[in-house]
């Protein structure tokens, strides 16, 4: 059992800042997220694009604002537990207790929920049986590739994953890539060094239309765009449709829910019960804007009343950086 | 202001009075519209705002911009006349445009 001032679900730029704000008032946080880094939407969906409304930060990428935000709290020592979802909580007194996928548990007086929209999972294919052969012929990542070896594998997508195992899997197996259209969002270089060995039968646009085999796939069914049918035997299938993020347990949790955000009262950004908060994207509240900056406001606003829970015998102080030697303590910083 | 219809995978339809200058996909949300989720908010990151628009109107609309066309690829069934409907900003040319939800978004 991990005991903490503050459990933070998603470590998206919004649940970063609020380590920041949190450990500036001496708060120990611990970071939850479903993904394998930190970063969330912005590292996931636009580590590339440039974003032009931070404060003070005329134009950085996702991936930029990741890296400076894990730069500031690093004073902290706070503690990241990546692929893990939040499966449950409980209340137990005046603690929550917090248990994820991994079978963490965590007790803490506050949660801060920063989850965006969801935690990222994987799209999936949404044709017949696709799920009964989930995990045996159908995957959407690979973790072990010597399964493949002198297989029949059909790759779907049109991205870098999908351009990438394409190419590297036509090594040692035998590879059809299929997606909808001739263009390829993937990298150029990857889709001509593979059109280069020819090794890959590429199908462009055809999308799966069907599933056969018994306790294993057999073939697959493909559409092409004017509704001519081909059928080719398939081993595997991998499939790359990116991400999707998906709200979870969260629902479950008898918070008060406007469609996939949760209300708050935007004094302290704390939910209908005491203790958990909701910042960022998936807060809602009259005149709320899923912008980073709003975030960045709503875990300050939170990391006060989280104080205020956790530390119930000392008098909160409001005091600026600038000048305040506490603060500065626990930044690390040394004054003459 | 320009009417915009909304179809369901089953065929309900909804009509609906959008304000110039707000999406289609803003339009929907406003209204209740059930089948277009826009996960992201419009930021072109999600593909779950994703719309079948009338073949006689595809001309009509903005041309598809690669950032758009790499979404739909994503899409749940994208087919020929597949939008993402937050590209696609409510004028007067396309007061009477009607689009059709898939069955679901992801």
């Amino acid at each position: 059992m991990i005991k903490t001032d503050v459990v933070i679900i998603g470590a998206g730029p919004v649940g970063l800042f609020a380590v920041h704000q949190l450990g500036i008032k001496g708060l120990k946080s611990e970071v939850i997220d479903n993904l394998d880094r930190a970063g969330g939407q912005c590292i996931e969906l636009y580590p590339d694009k440039p974003i032009y409304d931070i404060a003070g930060i005329p134009q950085c990428t996702g991936e930029e604002l990741t890296k400076n935000l894990l730069e500031q709290i690093k004073p902290f020592k706070t503690n990241f537990h990546f692929n893990e979802r939040v499966q449950e909580i409980k209340n137990e007194g005046n603690n929550w207790v917090v248990k994820t996928s991994q079978n963490k548990v965590f007790t803490s007086p506050n949660i801060i929920i920063a989850g965006g929209v969801g935690s990222f999972e994987p799209r999936k294919l949404s044709v017949k049986d696709a799920e009964k052969y989930e995990g045996k012929n159908i995957f959407y990542s690979v973790s072990d590739k010597k399964k493949f070896r002198d297989k029949k594998i059909s790759i779907f997508g049109g991205g870098d994953s999908a351009l990438d195992w394409a190419l590297e899997l036509s090594k040692v197996a035998k590879v059809t890539l299929i997606h909808r259209r001739d263009e390829f969002r993937g990298a150029p270089h990857t889709l001509s060094e593979i059109q280069k060995e020819g090794k890959v039968d590429i199908k462009t646009k055809y999308q799966l239309s069907s599933i056969k085999g018994d306790n294993n796939i057999k073939s697959i069914g493909l559409k092409s765009n004017d509704g001519k049918e081909i059928d080719i035997q398939t081993d595997y299938i991998l499939s790359f449709f990116g991400l999707i993020m998906k709200l979870g347990p969260i629902s479950e949790w008898g918070l008060n829910m406007d469609k996939k955000t949760i209300k708050v009262n935007t004094e302290n950004f704390e939910t209908n019960k005491k203790g958990i908060f909701a910042i960022g994207d998936i807060c809602s509240y009259p005149g709320k804007l899923k912008l980073i900056l709003s975030g960045f406001h709503e875990g300050a606003l939170a990391s006060v009343e989280c104080f205020k829970r956790a530390r119930p015998n000392e008098k909160y102080r409001f005091e600026f950086t600038t000048s305040s030697k506490d603060i500065q303590a626990r930044l690390g910083i040394k004054n003459k | 202001m320009p009417k915009i219809t909304y179809i369901d995978s089953s065929g309900n339809k909804k009509t609906i009075e959008v304000e110039k200058g707000l999406s289609v996909m803003e339009g929907a949300i406003q209204n209740s519209i059930v089948g277009i989720d826009a996960d992201c908010g419009g930021g072109m990151a999600c593909a779950t705002c994703h719309v079948y628009v009338k073949e006689e109107w595809l001309n009509k609309l903005s041309k598809i911009e690669p950032g758009e066309q790499d979404m739909i690829d994503m899409a749940f069934e994208p087919k020929k006349n597949s939008r993402l409907s937050c590209q696609l900003i409510v004028s007067d040319e396309l007061d009477g445009l009607v689009v059709t939800t898939p069955s679901k978004q992801v």
